[in-house]
């Protein structure tokens, strides 16, 4: 016990040992893999048999090795291997099944083994992709954060430098500022320095002026032959107070010619434009339409009617001395109705404009933007809309033409269709009417021809009682020379027999239908037929009834049984 | 085109009578007067030292050439030859002298601007004015010569003083809002007056004839400011060119800026049409040369043919780039004039000296620009028409008209280098002067159509 024990442990911890080695050596490939383990896994099986062989049981230690095993095996679940009559026996039979069953247990066990191994393969491949997977996705991982991390520096260091450039931008302001603040310090101190040497410069200039003019410098003078004449030939006047005034006002004078220059000037330019504005607006007038330009204006602004009457107005001034008149008024009343005129025509312009971009855009859609399928859809649609419009057009056509033919005098045209729908139905309950009646003719005549029958029937049917009631007497003195006529008696009373409910309901309805049903009955041959079918039922019955007690299946003679009676009994209730 | 023997000639100083008839040079200290036709000398006056500076009277009566160096004008008659008239300054010193409009007084400018003196030819009287400003345009007589403006400065502040020309009157005096003022000019209608500051401001202001402020423009602040003012010949316009290479054109209704006119190194409108000088070499034969070349043959063969070509926009145009260390920096509209007819402005920016720019009035629009091989010295309008004259410091003269332009050889042995010119007032003719010679040139009627 103790041997076997020290001895399996080695071949568990084999097995243990591959699983690791199968676990710590991923990087072989399943197919190498199985390989080993095809080649090792029968290695340790055979030493652990060979070492069981060895170890195990002895010639000295039978009796206890299979005690020892019998134990085991019942603790296993396993029958006992000692027969149970007679003690400490060995049981061949159960051993062996035992032995069966333990190798049955052991392929299955190494059958599950293997499948658990191959799924451990799988398994341990599944892994190994994903843990390849892994390693990929953390390298990636790895990489996007020192991307980020790239990233994060990178933004850092811009953001490093934005700040940094603002900073330059606000010194670079301040610099400017600084600037200007030194540029305006040092114009005004150049200009206080200027001042200050233009006061010495102009003191110099002063004194310099006092030295050289008021010497009696005797250089500074013209010599002249003799003084010429002026250019007017006038001699030069005296300087006076008169001159003065003489030369502002010549002064004014000449402000004023340039002013007046300048007016003449404007007032040409001002008379071209007007003339230019007065074509204009006649132009404009000539081609706006005239019926359009009216409603608009008085739309457009409620004194429109003043408005115009000014302008007509104004047009008459404009026919007399228009360009005399540069006055306020009319110059407003021209501006207005230039503007008035313009706008129209700007509007109009616009609206042209518009026209032939929709017109435009419109071919450009048509085959370009909207798809062929919009296209038809939409032309369906419209078709569709059209039909019904024309439907209702028609209707409409029809209503008044109806109204124009009935020469009722009211024009309610609900009375109308109401009468219409009245007469509508009456010809239809008419019609109903006269084939109802139709109907009811046929039916009359075919009740007629059902009384003939009925008559008919009555006296064919007593002619055939006649026959009967001979026929019946025939047999009867045949039947008195038979002795076998209880069967006879039989079949007759079954022939007459009234105590059967169905035959009873049969006849019962069989007679309701008769008035009905009538023109469906056979007419007298086929009653013929049917009587001279009975004596053949009858025999035929008769051979039945022999062959049913010879032959074994009872079930067809009774079905068959049954279906000649019924028969009989519907050819029965037929006779009636 | 015909072309006159070229005459001798100093300080450049060449100019036409203003009634056409008479042209006076100066050579040395000679002034010489010519017939316009046929450039026989008329007269020939010797003054006391090298002439600095001749004028005409209007009447074309007078002409006085000023000796600053000296302090001395001296005054000639065309019609009396021996009348003579001798203006000393003395010790007070000469910078400028010019003619009153009636053409019967001299102003003289004192040394230091510390006055200017009016001397009559008619009477004895001097006028004197003081504290006249140190300035360019510091002296403005409208056009019909009624008025006359001068700037002044007294303590500190700019003044404009209107006197009366024919009296010498003070009409008005007021001070203006200007740190500095830098020049004034009056409207050709004599009416407006336009009074702008120095380059440190942008800063022009209008007066009305009876001293009020019509309207003040600015433009920008801080930057250096305006350049030059050119009043339209209608009065309607005044362009304004300043140091931000543009042109404002205000109008004389609101005074407001109408437009503004941008010159950019880089024309890429493909409306505009772009005339560039192309320089053609003459045809060299090497082997046709001679060894010793004859002396006309090598004239020719140094004189270089030029021609317009159309350049294909765009067009990149040669730019200078200005030295901002130094004061007057070459940039900024230098050069600007109005086309006698009123259509044409013809500017010029001082980085692209080799470009002018010739602007459409009537549409506000950049019309045609002309770019010449050398800096341009001077360009003047036909008095007559819209013809444009040119001239860029070497042997051509360059003329442009709505039609086109041509590049014209002046057909001189000696390399007559064009400095300047200045048109005939029937605009049929011009001189050409270079620095020691001159020579006029005459235009035929029927190649200006």
């Amino acid at each position: 016990m103790g041997d076997w024990k020290t001895i399996t442990v080695p071949a568990l911890s084999s097995a243990s040992k591959i699983s690791y080695q199968n676990t710590s050596e991923k990087k072989m490939s399943p197919s190498s893999l199985n390989m080993q383990q095809v080649l090792r896994s029968p290695l340790p099986l055979y030493k652990s048999m060979h070492s069981f062989s060895s170890a195990f049981c002895t010639e000295e230690n039978v009796e206890q090795s299979i005690s020892y095993l019998n134990r085991e095996l019942t603790t296993l679940g396993f029958p006992s291997l000692y027969s149970e009559c007679k003690d400490k026996e060995l049981n061949v039979v159960s051993v062996l099944n035992c032995l069966n069953e333990l190798l049955v247990l052991q392929r299955k066990n190494l059958r599950a083994q293997e499948e658990v191994e191959i799924q451990h393969l799988k398994l341990g491949s599944d892994m190994d992709h994903l843990q390849n997977c892994y390693a990929k996705v953390k390298e990636q991982l790895e990489a996007s954060r020192r991307e980020i991390v790239g990233l994060q520096e990178r933004d850092r260091q811009q953001q490093c430098k934005n700040r940094n450039l603002h900073q330059l931008l606000k010194n670079e302001k301040d610099e400017v500022q600084k600037l200007q603040n030194i540029i305006a310090s040092r114009a005004t101190q150049y200009n206080h320095d200027m001042k200050r040497k233009e006061r010495e410069y102009n003191k110099l200039k002063e004194r310099l002026h006092q030295l050289v003019m008021n010497k009696k410098d005797k250089k500074i003078a013209m010599d002249v032959l003799n003084y010429v004449g002026r250019v007017d030939g006038k001699r030069g006047a005296w300087r006076t107070g008169k001159t003065e005034a003489r030369n502002e006002e010549e002064m004014y004078k000449v402000l004023l010619g340039g002013y007046e220059q300048r007016q003449k000037q404007l007032l040409v330019e001002n008379a071209e434009l007007k003339k230019v504005l007065q074509q204009m607006k006649r132009e404009m007038i000539s081609l706006l339409p005239p019926q359009k330009q009216k409603p608009k204006e008085r739309a457009e602004d409620g004194i429109g009617p003043v408005l115009s009457d000014m302008e007509e107005d104004a047009v008459e001034l404009n026919k007399e001395n228009m360009w005399e008149l540069s006055c306020e008024t009319v110059r407003e009343q021209l501006t207005n109705s230039i503007r008035k005129q313009w706008r129209m025509l700007k509007n109009h312009v616009e609206k042209l404009d518009n026209q032939v971009s929709r017109a435009h855009s419109g071919a450009l859609n048509g085959s370009d933007v909207i798809s062929r399928e919009d296209h038809e859809l939409e032309t369906e649609k419209l078709e569709l809309e059209i039909q019904q419009c024309k439907e209702m057009i028609k209707t409409q056509q029809q209503l008044l033409q109806q109204q124009l033919m009935s020469p009722c005098d009211d024009d309610d045209t609900s009375v109308l269709l109401q009468d219409c729908y009245l007469l509508e139905e009456r010809e239809r309950l008419q019609e109903e009417w006269k084939l109802f009646r139709e109907q009811k003719k046929n039916f009359e005549r075919e009740r007629r021809s059902f009384t003939e029958a009925a008559i008919r029937l009555g006296l064919e049917r007593k002619a055939f009682e006649e026959d009967r009631g001979t026929w019946l007497k025939q047999q009867f003195l045949s039947m008195t020379s038979d002795h076998k006529n209880s069967e006879h008696v039989k079949t007759q009373s079954a022939y007459s027999g009234s105590s059967d409910p169905d035959n009873q309901l049969m006849n019962f309805r069989s007679r309701q239908k008769k008035p009905h049903c009538l023109p469906s009955v056979p007419p007298s041959e086929e009653f013929c037929q049917t009587i001279q079918h009975i004596p053949h039922n009858s025999n035929s019955s008769v051979v039945l009834n022999k062959t049913t007690e010879d032959s074994k299946p009872k079930q067809w003679k009774g079905l068959n049984k049954a279906e000649t009676e019924k028969c009989i009994k519907t050819s029965v209730t037929e006779d009636f | 085109m015909n072309f006159s023997e070229v005459f001798k000639l100093s300080s450049l100083l060449c100019k036409f009578s203003p009634d056409g008839k008479y042209l006076a040079s100066c050579v040395q200290y000679r002034l010489i007067i010519r017939d316009v036709n046929n450039l026989q000398i008329l007269q020939l006056y010797t003054c006391l030292d090298q002439i600095q500076y001749t004028e005409w009277s209007s009447d074309s009566l007078f002409i006085l050439c000023a000796m600053y160096k000296r302090g001395i004008v001296q005054v000639w008659s065309l019609e009396q030859p021996d009348w003579h008239c001798k203006i000393d300054e003395g010790s007070a010193g000469l910078v400028a002298s010019c003619w009153s409009p009636d053409g019967r007084h001299i102003l003289n400018t004192t040394e230091f601007y510390l006055r200017i003196t009016v001397w009559s030819l008619c009477t004895k009287s001097v006028s004197y004015i003081k504290y006249p400003k140190a300035c360019q345009h510091g002296i403005a007589f409208t056009k019909d010569g009624r008025y006359m403006a001068l700037a002044e400065r007294r303590d500190c502040k700019d003044y404009i003083s209107l006197f009366v020309c024919s009296d010498w009157q003070l009409l008005r005096h007021f001070d203006t809002e200007t740190q500095d003022l830098s020049g004034i000019e009056w409207a050709p209608n004599g009416c407006v007056l336009a009074v702008w500051d120095t380059c440190l401001e942008y800063k022009i202001l209008l007066y009305s004839l009876d001293g009020r402020l019509l309207s003040t423009y600015s433009a920008y602040e801080w930057s250096l400011g305006i350049k030059s003012v050119a009043w339209s010949p209608s009065s309607q316009f005044l362009a304004i060119g300043s140091y931000d290479e543009k042109v404002r054109i205000l109008n004389h209704v609101t005074w407001k800026k109408i437009t503004e006119f941008e010159h950019p190194v880089t024309i890429a409108n493909p409306k505009i049409i772009v005339y560039k000088e192309t320089e053609k070499s003459a045809r060299v034969e090497t082997e046709s040369l001679a060894f010793p070349p004859a002396r006309a043959q090598a004239s020719s063969l140094f004189s270089t043919k030029s021609k317009y070509d159309i350049s294909q926009v765009p067009v990149t145009l040669q730019s200078v780039k200005p030295v901002t260390d130094r004061a007057n920096p070459r940039i900024g509209i230098g050069m600007l004039a109005f086309s006698p007819d009123n259509c044409f402005l013809a500017t010029k920016n001082d980085n692209i000296p080799n470009a002018i720019w010739i602007w459409d009035v009537q549409k506000l629009k950049l019309f045609v620009v002309l770019e010449q091989l050398y800096a341009i010295q001077l360009f003047q309008w036909d008095p007559r028409q819209p013809r444009l004259a040119i001239c860029t410091g070497n042997s051509k003269v360059y003329l442009w008209s709505p039609a086109g332009c041509v590049s014209v050889q002046v057909p001189m042995e000696d390399d007559l280098q064009v400095l300047s010119l200045c048109w005939h007032s029937s605009g049929d003719s011009m001189a050409l002067l270079s620095k020691d010679n001159f020579c006029m040139c005459y235009l035929e009627r029927e190649e200006v159509k």
